[in-house]
């Protein structure tokens, strides 16, 4: 699209996104909520970025903003080397045939009363691309064939498809307009685990296909381990760590991390009887009222005097960045 | 990616024009529901030819059948002035009909556009629309009905102006709260993150997916306002005389001769019940057979 073509597809800089909080009868704004506060990554071109961390630390408020389906209070998104972090809806409309999103619930994404044909060509209408039947209905065929979907079934609706096939409908629509930039939400953690495998392995198939970039959001660290390039560690709506996948599972920096990562049971059961296991002890902070000095000294088992007044930032530690005082130089 | 998990059964043995079979389905899923069809059709089809079907003029006195009960030359009888009743019920329907599907199509427009508003929109103008819906729903029907006619007089296009805005306004409550829970669905989300305009969305995803409650809410409003205008012409607050309505003949000749003509009552409030009934049973099946969830299912 834009003539200034870099690496990067997407540049999110210090973003900050904060919800008012009202109150009253008269719903007057009392306070903010700063569900993303100061979040900068890069989306290298045909990569997965994932991003991980605890329920309500702001991933998926982070990739709305990236949609400018939620309203920026701060920092910079750029697309393809265009700011678009104050266009409106109008100057957007262009814009949004180069990103698109899939999301975790393969029941409510789509609409029951639309038939699978008009579900996947949805975005061509919207951009009035559909003016020719035949040339449609050809789209839909391929782009059913390309999921894994059997074409014959595009004048189906939705209720007749399992959790499975739902998901890639979902797919195929955000495929339809060649989109650069793909945002998964949680796209396979509502299905059943042997399907999740499948989806994932269409997924990486897809970008391998087409050279798509993903924003990937997702519980299972096994699943992100499985499809990431790059993966971003979000704690109380900031980045703690963003390393390389194998950088970050083999050896993780931030206390964070570490922490996130003993989590995860590990399937040899002499292993997991043997490893060490340094749970996170402690509330997750409210991110109404995040603390003061790093957003996880609350919890952190190395936590110094420091940690407690001045808040770290992102700094490079051998190839990943981490923001954890322990590395300062 | 070829491999394919479903195999779709195979195409139906026949195929039919969809209104044929749609209509068939509705017999066989929907009995209930098909033969209030029926009587609704009927019942259209009365008011729309009651000038041809009448078998004798509405206002035709004949002196010497008056209160005559039903027979084969007056299949419901006659009244008072020995006019047939069978021709006034006829004409009745024609403008229950009239009335009723104005008034009732008026009401769902109106609940429509302020429901999807308000429910859509939201934030401050839903504030003020419910507020305002509020304050409209604490004045008795009856009296604000009453109020209104007297300043402006009886007549069809008050009484379907006013019924239409009561029902209207109270029902868009019903719409805005379906609206509500269709808006949460990520479909419209994701047709809002793909650049589709409002008006894109509204007429493709939240109107389909709130038709039912409107398809409900326009048939039960049918029935509510036939009652609502024999209420007011029993009230005397209708269309005025000499033009026959089964309000005013329930009220008029009705109520007088009960007893020496007990017919006089019973054809228009028979009339007025099962017609009410049979639009309502009909409404439900409809919704239900349009909800493509429900395709193939009991
Ligand atoms: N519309 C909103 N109004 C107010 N607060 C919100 C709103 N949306 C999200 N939040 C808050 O912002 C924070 C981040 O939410 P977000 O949905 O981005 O989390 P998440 O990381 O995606 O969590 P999950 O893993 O549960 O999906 C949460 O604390 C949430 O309560
Ligand atoms: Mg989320």
């Amino acid at each position: 699209m834009s003539e200034q073509e870099g690496d990067n597809l997407v540049s999110v800089r210090n973003l900050k996104v904060h919800f008012p909080v009202t109150g009253g009868v008269l719903q007057r704004t009392i306070g903010h909520v700063p569900a993303v506060n100061g979040v900068s990554f890069d989306l290298k071109r045909g990569e997965t970025f994932s991003l991980v961390g605890e329920s309500g630390c702001g991933k998926s408020t982070t990739a709305l903003a990236v949609l400018r389906m939620q309203p920026v209070t701060d920092g910079q998104i750029i697309f393809n080397g265009v700011d678009v972090t104050h266009f409106n809806a109008r100057q957007m409309r262009p814009i949004r045939r180069g990103m698109q999103m899939v999301y975790q619930d393969p029941f409510g994404s789509l609409n029951p009363r639309m038939k699978v044909a008009d579900i996947i060509g949805e975005p061509l209408k919207v951009h009035h691309l559909a003016a020719d039947r035949k040339v449609f209905r050809a789209r839909i065929r391929e782009l059913m064939d390309l999921v894994g979907l059997l074409p014959d079934m595009a004048d189906r609706y939705p209720h007749e498809f399992s959790g499975g096939q739902r998901q890639r409908i979902g797919i195929a629509r955000a495929l339809a307009l060649d989109p650069e930039l793909i945002i998964c939400d949680e796209p396979v953690s509502a299905l059943d685990v042997s399907i999740q495998a499948q989806v994932v392995n269409l997924l990486m198939d897809l970008q391998a296909r087409l050279g798509l970039t993903y924003l990937f959001i997702a519980h299972d660290l096994s699943v992100v381990r499985h499809i990431s390039h790059r993966v971003g560690v979000m704690y109380l709506g900031q980045l703690v760590e963003v390393s390389s996948r194998d950088e970050l599972f083999n050896s993780p920096k931030h206390p964070y991390t570490r922490a996130l990562l003993d989590a995860v049971p590990v399937a040899n059961p002499e292993i997991e009887a043997r490893r060490p296991h340094k749970l996170i002890t402690g509330e997750v902070p409210s991110v109404r009222n995040p603390p003061p000095g790093c957003p996880f000294h609350p919890r952190c088992p190395d936590a110094k005097s420091m940690c407690r007044q001045i808040k770290p930032v992102l700094q490079a530690v051998g190839t990943a960045s981490v923001s954890c005082h322990l590395y300062d130089p | 990616m070829s491999e394919v998990i479903y195999t779709p059964p195979a195409a139906g043995p026949t195929q039919r024009s969809p209104i044929v079979a749609f209509n068939l389905r509705m017999f066989r899923e929907k009995p209930l529901g098909a033969i209030g069809g029926v009587i609704f059709f009927v019942f259209l089809f009365c008011g729309v030819f009651a000038d041809v079907l009448a078998p004798y003029g509405v206002n035709e006195t004949d002196m010497f059948h008056r209160l005559e009960s039903p027979s084969l030359d007056f299949p419901m009888g006659t009244d008072h002035l020995g006019r047939d009743v069978l021709s006034r019920i006829l004409i009745g329907a024609q403008l229950s009909m009239i009335v009723g599907f104005l008034a009732a199509g008026l009401a769902t427009v109106i609940s429509i556009v302020l429901g999807i508003v308000s429910g859509y929109v939201g934030g401050k103008t839903d504030m003020l629309i419910q507020r305002f819906v509020d304050a409209w729903m604490t004045f008795p029907d009856l009296v604000l009905l009453i109020v209104v006619i007297s300043i402006v007089g009886p007549g069809i296009p008050q009484i379907v102006i006013i019924l239409g805005l009561l029902y209207g306004i109270a029902g868009s409550r019903i719409v805005r709260g379906a609206v509500v829970s269709v808006r949460e669905n990520m479909y419209t989300h994701a047709a809002q993150s793909m650049g589709a305009r409002t008006l894109y969305i509204l007429w493709h995803h939240i109107l389909p997916n709130v038709m039912p409650v409107v398809i409900v809410l326009f048939t039960t409003r049918v029935g509510a306002v036939i009652l609502a205008e024999a209420g007011l012409s029993f009230l005397g607050l209708g269309i005025p005389p000499p033009t026959p309505t089964w309000g005013s003949m329930l009220s008029g000749t009705g109520r007088t001769y009960m007893y020496l003509g007990p017919w006089l009552a019973l054809a228009p409030g028979l009339c007025l019940t099962i017609v009410v009934y049979a639009i309502n049973v009909y409404g439900d099946a409809l919704r239900d057979l349009l909800d493509p969830r429900m395709r193939g299912s009991r």
